[in-house]
């Protein structure tokens, strides 16, 4: 195998792959709803990478422009989650995601 | 050089994930999150994608851990949380099961395919497409010319959408008015 010059697209997608796991994995084993958000927010750049990372590979700039939405979408949905987490802690302090079973306030 | 840029930068990214899912303190795991997504804007910079990088930077970095962070401190939950509860038992194993799962398959898929990433060209008819006359253009032109012709509608839409999350916020978090925090909920 030749010297390794550059990393190649799949290595970017790779990258990605593991991180939308650490992602996945944090919000199946976190209690604490905030992390929770956080590894949203870890599978949502995990995504982002390889938007990047085929849009360079197919010189397509469409790719970029998707990762510009999400973007704004992930900003809108860290408002409104972080919102529905302050009007639970208000109400129950220290509640985890394994005491909001039910929708009943 | 771009290995080694690589490798540093991955190594952000993958040490500031496993912070934010190991580590018990809320703002330990939001400054692990900062780790993490810096280490995504190097990587953007390394695939020429000049705007989305300072944009991670200013968005992400700047306001949306700010917001965790404020958030954290407003409700003082900024309390190390013991992370030896299991409440369920096998919840950890069948998550590491899951992700691995989802990692397996997904690095699967990416390295069987690394050779037909790229077959698909894109159309080469005899019309000349805007896109490539502004081939050699600087990133955040190609990006604003796709932006603005393209995906206009949809770049008006998140305005409707960002409108509709600011105020949806602050009537989720809004504290009840006298009148009716007096009577029974």
């Amino acid at each position: 195998m030749t010297a390794i010059a550059a990393p190649t697209t799949t290595w970017y997608l790779v990258l990605a792959a593991v991180l939308f796991g650490v992602g996945t994995v944090g919000v199946l084993i976190r209690r604490n709803p905030l992390i929770m958000l956080m590894c949203v927010e870890l599978m949502l750049n995990a995504v982002n990478l390889t938007f990047v990372a085929l849009s360079r590979k197919l010189d397509d700039i469409g790719g970029q422009t998707t990762v510009f939405f999400v973007l704004v979408v992930a900003a809108a949905e860290v408002v409104v989650g972080l919102g529905i987490i302050v009007a639970i802690l208000r109400r129950k302090p220290n509640a985890t995601a394994d005491d909001l079973a039910e929708l009943k306030g | 050089m771009q290995l080694v840029v690589f490798i540093v930068a991955g190594l952000m990214i993958l040490g500031g994930a496993v912070g934010v899912i190991t580590r018990s303190h809320p703002v330990h795991a939001a400054l692990s999150l900062i780790l993490t997504l810096f280490g995504v804007a190097v990587m953007y910079v390394a695939q020429e994608a000049h705007f989305l990088a300072a944009v991670q930077v200013i968005v992400y970095a700047g306001a949306i851990v700010v917001l965790f962070l404020f958030v954290i401190m407003l409700l003082g939950v900024d309390k190390a949380e013991d992370l030896q509860i299991e409440p369920f038992p096998l919840q950890r194993k069948t998550a590491a099961l899951v992700g691995g799962g989802v990692i397996g398959l997904v690095v699967f898929a990416a390295i069987s395919s690394r050779n037909n990433i790229g077959f698909v060209k894109p159309p080469q008819g005899d019309v000349v497409k805007a896109v490539d006359i502004v081939q050699h253009d600087s990133n955040l032109r190609r990006l604003a010319r796709d932006l603005f012709t393209d995906h206009v509608l949809a770049f008006e839409l998140t305005s409707v959408l960002l409108v509709i999350a600011v105020v949806g916020t602050v009537l989720l978090a809004r504290r009840a008015p006298k009148a009716s925090a007096e009577s029974p909920t």
